[in-house]
C-alpha cells in the first residue's frame, strides 16, 4: 500500500476546499461528495423502482412501443410520466455521481494496492451503465431512439466480427423486426441484474461497505429529482421513421455524448478512444507512483490470542480467523491476507496487546506494523515527549493523509503522524497522561466522515468513547484529550484549535493548582 | 454555519445538480444533418458470380471420389466467388466507388454493403453501376433524375432477381 505523506495535488487541494464548502451547507454526515458510491446505489434503485412501473404498461414492437410510452407519459402523466421521468433523472444522476465518484477516487488516491480490486471491477460497471442507459432510450422508439440505434449499430458494425452490416436490418421501417424490441426489453432487465451483481462484488473487498446514502441526503434527492420531474417532465422526440433522418435531435449527453463524435471522428478513432480509456483506467492501479509503499500487517502468534478484535475493525477484510496453528490453547489465529492490506494499521491499535504499559523494553503485539512496531511507537513518543521544554505540553497523534503535523511541532508540541489515526491504540493516550507528564493528547485525521482509510476516525472516535474496544478507560481525563478532524486544506484551523487546546490546559493547570 | 444559510445553500446546491442533470439530458440540440443535406443509404447483399467455369470431371477424378460424391453430379465449380464492384455517380461526378470482397473463407458468400452517403438536397442525377463477374463490364446499370428533399433517406438497394438497382425514394413517392 502507498502513503501520501502530505502531497496536495492541485485537483486534491481544490476537491478539500469544495468539499469543506459542502462541509459547511450540509455539515459531515449529510456531504454528498462524501458518499458518492452509496448515491450510486440509491439512484439505480430509484430507477429500478420507477422501470418497474412504467414497465408493467410498455409494449414490445415496432408499433406498440412509441404508443405505449406515450400513454404512460400524457394518459398517465400524474404517475406513469413522473415514473418516467423519475427514471431518465435518476439514470443522469447516476452517470454524475458515478464520474465524481471515480474522479474523486483518482484524486485522492484511493485506488492502488489493495483497493485496485474496487477500481478494476468498477470499469465494467462503467460500460455496463452506459449499455443499460442507452438501451433504455432505444425502448421509447423516438426520433432519438431511432438516432442512437442507428448510430451504435453503424459504431459496432466497424468491427471485423459480422458476417454482415446489422445495420441492413435498420435501413427501412419495413425490414424492421418486432424481435427487435422483445430483444432490447429483454436486454433492459438483463443488463441491470449484471449491474446490481457487478456492485456487489465492487464493494466485496470491503468491510462496511455504504450503500444507502443518510435518509436526510436521500430525501433531499428524490425530492429534487421530482422537482425536476414536475418541472422538466421526460418526454419523446415524435415518433421514428426510417426513412427521415432525424437532424435537429435533444440528445442526452450523459448518455449519448459518444454518438456526436462518430460524426465527427469516424467509428474507428472513437473505438480507439474508448476502448484506450477502459485500458487506461483499467491499468491505472498498477502505473508508476512516487508514493512510497508501506510494507503489510504482520501477525505475532506468540502475542496473539484470537480475539477477533483486528478483524471487526480492518475496513478491508484483509484480516481473517484461521483454526490455531501453534497448538496454544487458543481456538483461532489471525492471518493477514497480504493482497487486502492497505498497510492502514488499524488492526495494530486494535489489537489488545498493544498497550505501551507492558514492561519490555522491545515488546511486540499480536499484530503489528513492520514499519512502525507498536514498542517503536512508544519509543517515539517518549523521546519526543522528553524534548519538550514549557508548559502546556501536548503530543498531536495524526495521520499521514491528513493535515501535516509535522508543522505543528514546537517547544510545547510533539507530534506522532501515523499511518491512519485509528493505529493508536487509546491506552497510548493514557500512558502519555499518566506515565509521561503530558498535559494534553490533541488527537487528529482525516475529516470526519472522510476517512482515507474509510473507518478510522469513526473507530477511534468509539474508542474513545468507550464504546468500542479497545476502549479508552474512564480513568483517563477526558478535559485533557481533544479531537478535531482536519485534512491539509484545515491546517489553519487546526493551528488555532491546538492553540485553543493549550491555553484550555493552562487554565485547568491554574485552578489545579489552587486546589 | 446558521441553520437557515445552511437550508438555502443545500437550496442551491440541488437547484444546480437538478439544473445541470434537466439541461444536458435534452440541450444542446446536436444538428446531425445539416438542414440542405440528405441521406443516401447504399444497402444490399449480393452474391457474385463464380470466377471460374464449371467443368467435367475426367473418369480418374471421379474414380479417386467416394461413391457417395459421385451421386451429386459430374461436374464440378469453383467455389470462389468474384468481387462485386458497384459505383454511385451524382450529375456526372463519381459519389462513391467500392469492390466488395465475398465473404467466407472461400469467399463463396454474399458481397455486402452498408454506406451512409451524405448530399446536398435537390434535383440530381443519380447513376449506379455494379459489376458482379470477373470482366471489365457493369453488367447492371440504373439511371434517374431524382428529388432529394432535405433530411429524407433514399435507399439504394441491389436485388439480381428482379433485375438490379432499386431506388426507394420516399420523395418520389410523395411527390
Amino acid at each position: 500500500m502507498t502513503t501520501h505523506n502530505h502531497t496536495d495535488s492541485f485537483a486534491r487541494k481544490l476537491l478539500l476546499r469544495f468539499e469543506g464548502i459542502l462541509n459547511k451547507i450540509f455539515g459531515n454526515d449529510l456531504n454528498p461528495f462524501y458518499c458518492l458510491g452509496a448515491l450510486g446505489f440509491y439512484f439505480f434503485w430509484v430507477v429500478a423502482v420507477s422501470g418497474a412501473y412504467i414497465y408493467a404498461f410498455y409494449k414490445t414492437g415496432i408499433h406498440l412501443s412509441y404508443p405505449s410510452v406515450e400513454y404512460i407519459t400524457n394518459e398517465q402523466w400524474y404517475l406513469g410520466g413522473i415514473m418516467r421521468s423519475l427514471h431518465r433523472y435518476a439514470s443522469d444522476a447516476l452517470i454524475v455521481v458515478m464520474v465524481l465518484h471515480l474522479l474523486r477516487e483518482f484524486i485522492l488516491g484511493r485506488y492502488r494496492g489493495a483497493r485496485w480490486f474496487a477500481w478494476f471491477t468498477g470499469v465494467p460497471l462503467i460500460w455496463l451503465i452506459f449499455a443499460s442507459g442507452t438501451n433504455g432510450y432505444w425502448m421509447v422508439w423516438d426520433t432519438l431512439a431511432q438516432y442512437s440505434v442507428v448510430a451504435a449499430i453503424e459504431w459496432f458494425d466497424w468491427l471485423p466480427i459480422f458476417g454482415e452490416p446489422m445495420a441492413q436490418s435498420f435501413i427501412s421501417q419495413e425490414v424492421l423486426n418486432d424481435r427487435f424490441f422483445t430483444l432490447i426489453s429483454f436486454a433492459h432487465v438483463t443488463i441491470p441484474l449484471v449491474i446490481l451483481f457487478l456492485l456487489w462484488v465492487h464493494i466485496m473487498r470491503i468491510s462496511y461497505p455504504v450503500v444507502n446514502p443518510k435518509r436526510g441526503l436521500a430525501l433531499g434527492m428524490l425530492l429534487a429529482m421530482l422537482a425536476l420531474a414536475l418541472i422538466k417532465p421526460a418526454l419523446s422526440q415524435g415518433p421514428s421513421d426510417m426513412g427521415i433522418e432525424p437532424r435537429n435531435i435533444g440528445i442526452d449527453w450523459f448518455y449519448l455524448f459518444v454518438y456526436p463524435l462518430l460524426d465527427s471522428w469516424s467509428a474507428g478513432p472513437v473505438w480507439a478512444l474508448v476502448v484506450g480509456f477502459s485500458v487506461l483506467l483499467s491499468v491505472l492501479p498498477w502505473l508508476p507512483t512516487r508514493f512510497k509503499k508501506i510494507p503489510v500487517a504482520e501477525v505475532n502468534l506468540e502475542d496473539c490470542s484470537g480475539c477477533r478484535r483486528c478483524v471487526a475493525d480492518c475496513p478491508y477484510e484483509a484480516v481473517v480467523m484461521r483454526p490455531r496453528s501453534d497448538g496454544m490453547h487458543f481456538p483461532e489465529e489471525a492471518v493477514v491476507v497480504p493482497d487486502r492490506c492497505v498497510s492502514c494499521g488499524i488492526c495494530a491499535g486494535a489489537c489488545p496487546s498493544s498497550t505501551p504499559f507492558r514492561s519490555e523494553a522491545g515488546y511486540v503485539s499480536g499484530i503489528e506494523m513492520p514499519s512502525l512496531p507498536m514498542a517503536g511507537l512508544r519509543t517515539a513518543m517518549k523521546n519526543d515527549l522528553a524534548k519538550l521544554e514549557c508548559d502546556a505540553r501536548v503530543i498531536v497523534f495524526g495521520c499521514d493523509n491528513a493535515a501535516d503535523i509535522g508543522k505543528l511541532r514546537s517547544k510545547g508540541v510533539a507530534v506522532l503522524s501515523l499511518p491512519c489515526t485509528a493505529m493508536l491504540p487509546p491506552s497510548f493516550i493514557e500512558y502519555a497522561l499518566h506515565e509521561h507528564q503530558a498535559d494534553g493528547v490533541f488527537i487528529t485525521g482525516c475529516r470526519e466522515n472522510d476517512c482515507y482509510h474509510r473507518m478510522g476516525g469513526l473507530w477511534t472516535e468509539q474508542r474513545l468513547a468507550a464504546t468500542r474496544e479497545p476502549r479508552l478507560r474512564s480513568r483517563a481525563e477526558h478535559e485533557r484529550i481533544k479531537q478535531f478532524w482536519a485534512s491539509s486544506a484545515d491546517f489553519e484551523k487546526l493551528a488555532s484549535e491546538l492553540d485553543a487546546f493549550r491555553s484550555s490546559l493552562r487554565k485547568l493547570d491554574e485552578s489545579d493548582s489552587r486546589h | 454555519m446558521i441553520k437557515p444559510l445552511q437550508y438555502i445553500g443545500q437550496g442551491l446546491f440541488y437547484s444546480l445538480f437538478i439544473g445541470v442533470i434537466g439541461y444536458f439530458s435534452t440541450f444542446p440540440k446536436y444538428i446531425h444533418l445539416p438542414p440542405d443535406e440528405t441521406l443516401i443509404k447504399l444497402s444490399f447483399r449480393h452474391a457474385g458470380q463464380h470466377v471460374g467455369e464449371c467443368r467435367e470431371l475426367s473418369p480418374e477424378e471421379l474414380a479417386q471420389l467416394p461413391s457417395y460424391q459421385r451421386k451429386g453430379g459430374t461436374t464440378v465449380c469453383p467455389r470462389e466467388r468474384s468481387d462485386v464492384v458497384v459505383e454511385l455517380e451524382m450529375d456526372g461526378k463519381q459519389l462513391y466507388h467500392e469492390v466488395l470482397r465475398p465473404t467466407g473463407l472461400a469467399h463463396s458468400s454474399n458481397s455486402n454493403i452498408y454506406r451512409r452517403i451524405t448530399v446536398k438536397a435537390g434535383v440530381h442525377t443519380l447513376k449506379a453501376r455494379l459489376k458482379d463477374h470477373p470482366g471489365d463490364d457493369f453488367n447492371y446499370v440504373r439511371e434517374e433524375t431524382i428529388t432529394l428533399a432535405p433530411g429524407r433517406i433514399m435507399v439504394i438497394d441491389f436485388k439480381a432477381a428482379t433485375g438490379g438497382f432499386i431506388f426507394k425514394n420516399k420523395n418520389a413517392a410523395q411527390e
